[in-house]
């Protein structure tokens, strides 16, 4: 491409062109983007990936290891596991569990499985993926099971849900705490401005982890979980905002003496107008970067208060009450791969970091 | 300057009042008072009290005056030292916390120490050489900081210490040690154990801090100044040493503000996981067994001592910072 014709595109892109062109140079927020949207698309059909009712428990499938599907078999291409042989080792009297090649479970797609709503409204039997046939303790148990015999796969799928969801939430309350007491802030300046700050200050030189414990703690134990769900969701974010309205107050700061706004006001638009339709859009980009900053460690949040057992309670499924359960140093001697659960909580945040890094040099396409 | 010291002063009075008031939000949080869950205590372990005693406490307590008097009296016994009593321990609250809150503090203030010494010259070292193989190595250590939940690290550190060395690793005392009284040989043990969780503690922040020095350094790197020094043949080392390191520090230590809360609220949870004796697992038990006024001790007691260590860092960063001492402001 010629330089000059170059140039005619630059100038005609509008600023989400602008915007995307930037972005796409920053190769790990593009490959982090991809992953982000794969996790929020497992959490949609969470039910569907999964090849077990993440409930369902089974003392005779108690700590099965990971089980491998293997793809070929003498016949060419046809998907199987091994059937599991329980065995007591008479040295420790631990379950000890060996593939029995004898039994061959044919893996199959679109297999039916528990029931489940679909979309939360379409009831269906359908899974991805699963074993045909076998007794009901034979299954696929991709990343083996816990203690009570629940598939671990399956719960980390379904656990997507909530752990995403939960960070979305909060955010989301975060977000409009921070436009709001932001934009006051930097709108306005003098008394309104000075307390809003110091505020802000009180808020972030408090250690917050004893604070959400002590609030957290007091949930009644009669709450079913969709309260306490909302209830954890209000105290992360309660605590959140505050970066947020950092950055929208400074936005509103820098923009408030610029030309389009002083023109804004003396073509005689009023205050709302002029901070909604002709002051926002300047910084959306700026605000979806420091969201997407935020999301992480709202995500963090939800997983800590859970691993420590103040955040949801079981029988809801997160990241954080699955990685309760590989809390004790002799359990995960026997069962390693409880430690799994912690793979897709350091992938998303590490995503969400990059996402929110590649954004923010983004956000700005004229500078 | 005396300004300044006033304002920083004011603040630290004012964020202690609303830790207060918020540590008192938490002990009345749960249903009933105080007596009805001494109460329910007693009768757990057999003995009972009349409702007159019931009655009695109360009116000692001030649980029949207004919320706002409640909290009066509660404020000014604490200013007096007087925490109450933990209702899991049957003793006065500070002699149940005893030793712990230090040993948080020491743990968390040993994060910070190594957070500096990691951070700064790593920050300065990517800064200066920009996208070398080092910058993307460091980068990448530091992302993948940020990433792990320190709980989680904490965990991955024991699960291989145990699998690959056979090691328990966690605890601030060697056995022989837990229990003893103070002496020059705990001491010491103490500071062979302190690395780990500080390591631990130390990571996420330091990552953090690197990202801002970086961009500090490279900001300063841009300006004039630099290419003045330069021409006039200082030696590269002193350039960057002596004049842009110093102008990129004062944002990088101001930063100290926003770490230390985060490491002393990153140090309750690790030492769940390492099992260190802190106040972490108290506060937990604390409030599993809704011991409210051990709980809430520990929150307000914390968020005190984090307010005055982060008063601390900011009067020494005034010391160290000629234009906030010339001019009140940075």
């Amino acid at each position: 491409m010629s330089g000059s014709l170059a140039d005619e595109r630059l100038a005609e892109a509008g600023q989400l062109r602008l915007t995307w062109w930037r972005f796409k140079r920053h190769k790990l927020a593009v490959i982090s983007l991809f992953i982000v949207i794969l996790f929020y698309t497992i959490a949609i059909f969470a039910d569907f990936l999964a090849t077990a009712d993440p409930h369902a428990t089974d003392a005779r499938r108690s700590y099965m290891p990971p089980q491998g599907i293997h793809l070929f078999d003498e016949n060419g291409f046809n998907p199987h596991v091994y059937g599991l042989k329980g065995q007591r080792d008479m040295k420790t009297f631990k379950m000890v569990y060996v593939p029995d090649p004898s039994r061959k479970l044919q893996v199959e797609f679109f297999v039916k499985g528990y029931e489940y709503d679909l979309f939360g409204f379409i009831p269906t039997t359908r899974h991805l993926f699963g074993v045909v046939g076998g007794t009901p303790v034979d299954g696929v148990f991709l990343l083996g099971t816990d203690q009570l015999g629940r598939d671990l796969y399956s719960r980390l799928v379904v656990a997507t849900r909530i752990s995403l969801s939960i960070g979305l939430a909060s955010v989301t309350i975060s977000l409009i705490l921070g436009v709001l007491l932001g934009g006051l802030s930097g709108l306005y300046g003098g008394i309104i401005d000075t307390i809003i700050q110091r505020v802000i200050e009180v808020i972030r030189s408090i250690p917050t982890i004893p604070l959400w414990m002590g609030v957290a703690a007091a949930l009644p134990n009669t709450w079913t979980v969709i309260q306490v769900y909302f209830a954890i969701t209000l105290i992360i974010s309660l605590i959140g905002w505050t970066e947020l309205a950092r950055v929208v107050r400074g936005r509103f700061l820098a923009l408030r003496e610029e030309d389009f706004v002083i023109a804004a006001e003396l073509a005689g638009a009023g205050q709302m107008r002029i901070m909604l339709r002709h002051m926002l859009p300047s910084f959306t980009s700026h605000i979806i970067a420091a969201v997407s900053l935020a999301l992480p460690a709202m995500i963090i949040s939800e997983t800590s208060l859970s691993f420590l057992g103040l955040g949801l309670r079981p029988p809801a499924i997160s990241w954080g009450i699955l990685l309760q359960d590989a809390q004790n140093v002799q359990v995960l001697a026997g069962a390693p791969w409880l430690l799994l659960a912690a793979v897709p909580v350091v992938l998303v945040i590490l995503a969400f970091n990059f996402l929110g890094d590649g954004l923010r040099d983004a956000a700005d396409p004229y500078g | 300057m005396l300004m300044y010291i006033a304002r920083r002063l004011a603040l630290a009075v004012v964020t202690c009042v609303a830790i207060s008031v918020l540590t008192f939000i938490i002990i009345r949080l749960p249903p009933g008072d105080f007596v009805d869950a001494y109460i329910a205590n007693l009768a757990s372990t057999g003995s009972n009290i009349t409702a007159d005693q019931a009655q009695a406490m109360r009116v000692e307590y001030g649980l029949d005056r207004p919320v706002y008097i409640q909290y009066t009296l509660w404020i000014s016994r604490v200013v007096g030292g007087d925490f109450g009593v933990s209702m899991m321990w049957r003793r006065p609250v500070t002699e149940v916390i005893g030793d712990r809150l230090w040993l948080t503090m020491i743990v968390s203030l040993s994060a910070l120490f190594l957070t500096w010494i990691i951070a700064l010259p790593i920050g300065i070292y990517s800064a200066v050489r920009q996208y070398s193989i080092g910058d993307y190595f460091f980068t990448m250590v530091g992302f993948i900081g940020l990433a792990i939940p320190n709980f989680l690290l904490a965990l991955i550190l024991m699960y291989l210490g145990f699998r690959y060395l056979g090691l328990s690793v966690g605890g601030l005392f060697s056995a022989e040690y837990a229990q003893a009284p103070w002496s020059f040989a705990k001491a010491w043990d103490l500071f062979k154990h302190i690395p780990l969780p500080a390591c631990v503690l130390a990571l996420a922040g330091t990552a953090h801090q690197i990202r801002i020095m970086r961009a500090n350094l490279l900001d300063e790197l841009r300006k004039p100044y630099v290419i003045t020094a330069r021409a006039k043949g200082i030696p590269e080392r002193r350039v960057i040493m002596k004049y842009p390191v110093r102008a990129a520090l004062n944002p990088f230590a101001s930063s100290i503000a926003y770490v230390f809360p985060y490491l002393v609220s990153g140090s309750i949870i690790v030492s769940l996981v390492l099992g260190l004796p802190t106040v972490g697992p108290l506060l937990l038990q604390a409030l599993v067994a809704q011991d409210m006024f051990l709980a809430g001790t520990i929150v307000l007691l914390l968020g005190v001592m984090t307010v005055v260590g982060t008063l601390i860092s900011d009067l020494l960063l005034m010391w160290i910072e000629p234009r906030l001492r010339l001019t009140g402001h940075s």
